[in-house]
């Protein structure tokens, strides 16, 4: 592999609507093992970006620890990142919305990161609807530790150093769906059709987005019994519909066969089209999502694709009636009652 | 027997059971004496429990000005019959203990020596009130009745404060009224009054205010500009909260829009609180959480980020006797070093110790400037009982031009017109580099913020001649802060004794009367009060001014004293531990008996100098 990347770009790379290049939304080379899942779900990011049209820097990227953590490094470098402590991304990232609700936040995270040290932390995020994309690269493992199981693990998996897991893996999409997750989406990094629709359709979702991303680790869970494996996911793949995001106020140019076909339509006037493979399932009923969800686990599959969405979703700007204007902009001005209002409060200590 | 003459000099103490409304008549009879312009610093000494236990509130009333606790019950209200063999016991001989009558009291609560007031409080309430819970509210108002009569409490001023209270509630203020006459008349019609103690009106209050500091804190934040609260609840600094919340909510929404300026988040932990205060800051917000010692250990973790990636935090630490849960209670300084060097590897962090309601709300907001200008975490030492108990303190003051220091912070057009930027780059030489705020500009001054090593330019290195370059700046960052906390204060213009005395927070108030009475024996000490680690060089050239210099503070270790001598490279048996952490604030006459103990008879003061201190 070579660790140099070319800074010589064609000059006539096409370019998005506001002049970007894909070139321009990459970030540093990366350093995980090559053939892992979680740089081809670091290149779907990219490429959702730059459909997007995203300002890099109205995009913050934020991580915990773990290898699925040290992706922001390789996207989006002009945007600022944040590699937190171990499982508390959400609470930086809560707290970073909270200052500036301008801004997307994109979380990146793991299963042990997310499903273990913070679960805390991540199920709170859920809760409170904080307005970010929330990405989990699940694979079954700890690996910048060296393979230990983690608690998404399959029940009987073996470990690299041998010890077998006798619990059940947490299934973090049922979880959020349980706890009232107003977006719900799982994909496969190898499944780029799929990931960067539903990356796209994240980001423009107001309120916490989850994608529950299974990525295979090549070095220590890529076996062939891992259900976080490559072989294992491409045989058992399920996915909800095929999806199609089109930003506000673009032409529809797909056709779907009638009765086959969804319209989820978000508050910034994005669509997101659905072109439902499953049957029973509805994408704005939560029912219809965990039951769909609980028949694909009895069988095996790995259910993907946008599971749940809830149109009418209200971040937690919203809920707390928050002044539009960002508070990190607020000076004295607004901010200070000043000295009269100060007399006030003084006498009635008196 | 004996008596006790007193005007204005005495300590009063109301026994109650917990959750039966007896703060509001407690909290009246303080605030009246205060009204009559005599100066009082009232207690609540309660349990970790919400309704049923045992629950007290003594106000210690001194015309001098003396306001840390004083041990002695001049005058007892017993209205709880569970702890009464305690309170007979803790009246002064001589004293006075006012019970209810209704049952006859049992011949072991008799002592000789001291003087029983009985007043049948359920007879009257029985008598007066039908509704159970009227009855058992006004017997509260009923003792501050008699009260009034006994200790001469002005019934035009108790009167006031009742209006004042129930100023919305207008039905409320007869029957209130009612209450306290019926206490009054019953003193007047059985005893002899005032008693012996009593109180006087003076003017010693002036323009003061009667405040607890933890609204005192919940304003600065509100002034000094801070947008994110987020926090846990944690007695004793629950209530901070509560305060920046009502205030922010009459004084921070959008008048057109009726939004609010500020967000305020209740977390899932201590964890969650600081990662939400630390998202916010690195995002340009103001924001600010509290919390007790053991939320402080929850939050080491993100302290160590904080100051190694270099983010502006303010925690205000409202401390409770520890270790672990320790007396949630109880009032301690316990968390000095815990504080101090929070977090794993080599982590200092600033803090500041306010002493007064005044200070609470001066260093919040200024709290929120030093952790801006530092880019470090800023953490203020306040404790349960300034936190929680209400003090008398100068007014609040504002100066409408002064403008928020946001620091070395980078704008778009600064971004413009700089070669490269460095966002660990010590560009100033003072240690503080300078920081960009997400979404500032797109292509220039984006980086990466990580609790990992990195260079100047924020670059992940494991370079180990890089990481000392790194660490070391933040050293150098320790020494500009020295330039930017509060400086200690001085009681003297130019040191007159071998022995100094050092102390800072709710220490102060016994620390200064316990100087007045050794002075008026003839020991005057010189004193410093410390207003924030790190210590700058008035700390180093006050101990070294002295052969020996007493350290007050209310925990066991004398964790002050370790920190000085650590800090400033001390010989340890310079500094002699003044301590006291029973929970119950530190009181002059202990302070004044642990000098007196170390401190040599005339005769020896030469072969103590000789003996304990180094011969540099």
């Amino acid at each position: 592999m070579t660790y140099i990347k070319p800074r010589f770009r064609h000059p006539e790379l096409p370019k998005n609507k506001i002049g970007f290049a894909k070139a321009d939304y990459e970030g540093a080379i990366s350093t995980l093992c090559g053939g892992c899942g979680h740089d081809s779900i670091s290149a779907a990011i990219v490429q959702a970006c730059y459909e997007l049209s995203i300002e890099p820097h109205k995009l913050a990227k934020l991580s915990g620890i773990g290898c699925s953590s040290k992706t922001p490094t390789y996207f989006l470098s002009n945007s600022h990142g944040f590699n937190a402590v171990h499982g508390r991304m959400p609470s930086i990232a809560t707290g970073a919305n909270m200052a500036n609700r301008d801004l997307i936040y994109l979380g990146v995270s793991g299963d042990g990161d997310s499903a273990s040290i913070g679960m805390g932390q991540f199920v709170h995020a859920i809760r409170r609807n904080v307005n970010m994309v929330y990405i989990v690269m699940n694979n079954g493992c700890y690996g910048l530790t060296k393979g230990q199981n983690s608690a998404t693990a399959d029940i009987g998996s073996l470990s690299k150093g041998g010890a077998v897991n006798h619990y059940p893996a947490i299934d973090l999409v049922g979880l959020a769906l349980e706890l009232g997750a107003t977006f719900v989406g799982r994909s496969f990094s190898g499944d780029k059709t799929q990931l960067v629709p539903l990356i796209k359709a994240a980001m423009s979702h107001p309120g916490f987005a989850l994608l529950d991303v299974v990525s295979p680790c090549v070095t220590f869970n890529n076996k062939p019994e891992s259900t976080k494996s490559y072989d294992y996911v491409r045989a058992h793949l399920e996915a909800t519909a095929t999806i199609d995001f089109v930003p506000e106020k673009e032409e529809i140019t797909v056709n779907y066969p009638k009765g086959k076909s969804a319209h989820v339509e978000l508050h910034d006037g994005s669509i997101i089209h659905l072109h439902k493979l499953a049957p029973n399932w509805n994408p704005t009923d939560r029912y219809s999502a965990v039951n769909r969800l609980l028949e694909a686990k009895m069988k095996g599959e790995v259910l993907t694709g946008l599971l749940y969405i809830d149109p009418n979703s209200q971040d937690m700007h919203e809920l707390e009636n928050t002044i539009d204007q960002p508070l990190n902009t607020l000076r004295e001005k607004e901010l200070c009652p000043g000295s009269e209002a100060l007399e006030k409060i003084n006498a009635s200590f008196r | 027997m004996e008596h006790i003459r007193a005007i204005n000099d005495l300590v009063v103490r109301f026994a109650n059971v917990n959750g039966t409304g007896s703060a509001s008549a407690n909290n009246m009879f303080a605030k009246a004496i205060f009204r009559m312009g005599i100066p009082v610093s009232p207690k609540n000494i309660f349990p970790s429990n919400i309704q049923g236990l045992p629950t007290w509130y003594e106000v210690r009333i001194s015309e001098k000005g003396y306001l840390g606790r004083r041990e002695g019950v001049d005058l007892m209200v017993c209205v709880n019959p569970q702890s009464m063999a305690r309170d007979v016991e803790s009246v002064k001989p001589g004293g006075y203990f006012v019970y209810d009558n209704t049952k006859k009291l049992h011949s072991e609560f008799i002592r000789e020596d001291i003087h029983y007031i009985g007043i049948p409080m359920t007879a009257i309430t029985m008598k007066h009130y039908s509704d159970p819970r009227q009855r058992q509210l006004f017997k509260n108002v009923i003792y501050v009745g008699a009260l009034s009569a006994l200790l001469d409490i002005e019934m035009d001023v108790l009167k006031g404060l009742i209006e004042g209270q129930f100023q919305r509630k207008q039905k409320l203020i007869a029957p209130n009224f009612k209450a306290l006459e019926l206490g009054e008349s019953y003193v007047k019609e059985h005893f002899q009054y005032p008693l012996d103690i009593r109180l006087e009106r003076r003017d010693n209050v002036g323009d003061q205010i009667l405040i607890d500091g933890n609204t005192a804190v919940a304003l600065g934040a509100v002034y000094g500009g801070a947008t994110v609260a987020a926090w846990y609840p944690i007695t004793p600094s629950t209530s901070i909260v509560g305060a920046f919340e009502k205030y922010a909510n009459r004084l921070r929404k959008d008048p057109e829009t009726g939004k609010s300026r500020y967000a305020i988040v209740q977390a899932e932990d201590e964890l969650a609180a600081m990662g939400m205060v630390i998202g916010a800051t690195w995002n340009g917000a103001r924001a600010f959480t509290t919390t007790s010692g053991p939320g402080v250990s929850l939050m080491s973790e993100f302290l160590g980020l904080a100051y190694f990636a270099e983010i502006p935090a303010v925690l205000v630490n409202v401390q409770r006797g520890g270790p672990s849960t320790g007396m949630p209670t109880r009032t301690q300084q316990p968390d000095l070093i815990s504080s101090a060097y929070a977090s794993h590897g080599d982590t200092r962090h600033v803090l500041l110790f306010p002493s007064t309601p005044k200070e609470c709300f001066d260093f919040t907001a200024q709290a929120f400037d030093l952790a801006d200008r530092l880019q470090t975490p800023i953490i203020l030492m306040s404790d349960l009982d300034l936190g929680m108990n209400d003090h008398v303190s100068p007014p609040f003051e504002w100066d409408d031009g002064r403008q928020y220091d946001l620091g070395k912070v980078l704008s778009a057009e600064d971004l413009e017109n700089i070669e490269q930027f460095g966002r660990y780059l010590d560009v100033d030489g003072d240690g503080i580099p300078y920081r960009t705020i997400p979404g500032t500009h797109p292509t220039k001054g984006s980086f990466f913020t990580r609790g990992t090593s990195k260079d100047e330019y924020a670059r992940y290195t494991e370079n180990g001649a890089a990481y000392v370059r790194n660490v070391d700046r933040l050293l150098k960052k320790w020494e500009t802060a020295k330039k930017h906390v509060p400086a200690p204060e001085l009681y003297q213009q130019e040191n007159s004794n071998d022995y100094g005395l050092i102390f800072f927070g709710t220490t102060t108030y016994a620390a200064l009367e316990a100087m007045e009475v050794l002075g008026e024996k003839g020991i005057k000490l010189d004193a410093l009060r410390l207003r924030a680690f790190p210590f700058n060089e008035t700390v180093r050239e006050f101990i070294a001014d002295h052969k020996q210099v007493f350290v007050v503070e209310q925990n066991r270790d004398a964790q002050l004293r370790s920190i000085l001598i650590n800090e400033l490279d001390l010989y340890p048996r310079q500094l002699i531990p003044i301590l006291n952490y029973d929970g119950q604030p530190i009181t002059a006459d202990t302070i004044e008996q642990l000098i007196l103990s170390h401190y040599p008879q005339e005769k020896k003061h030469d072969d103590i100098h000789q003996t304990q201190v180094p011969a540099s």
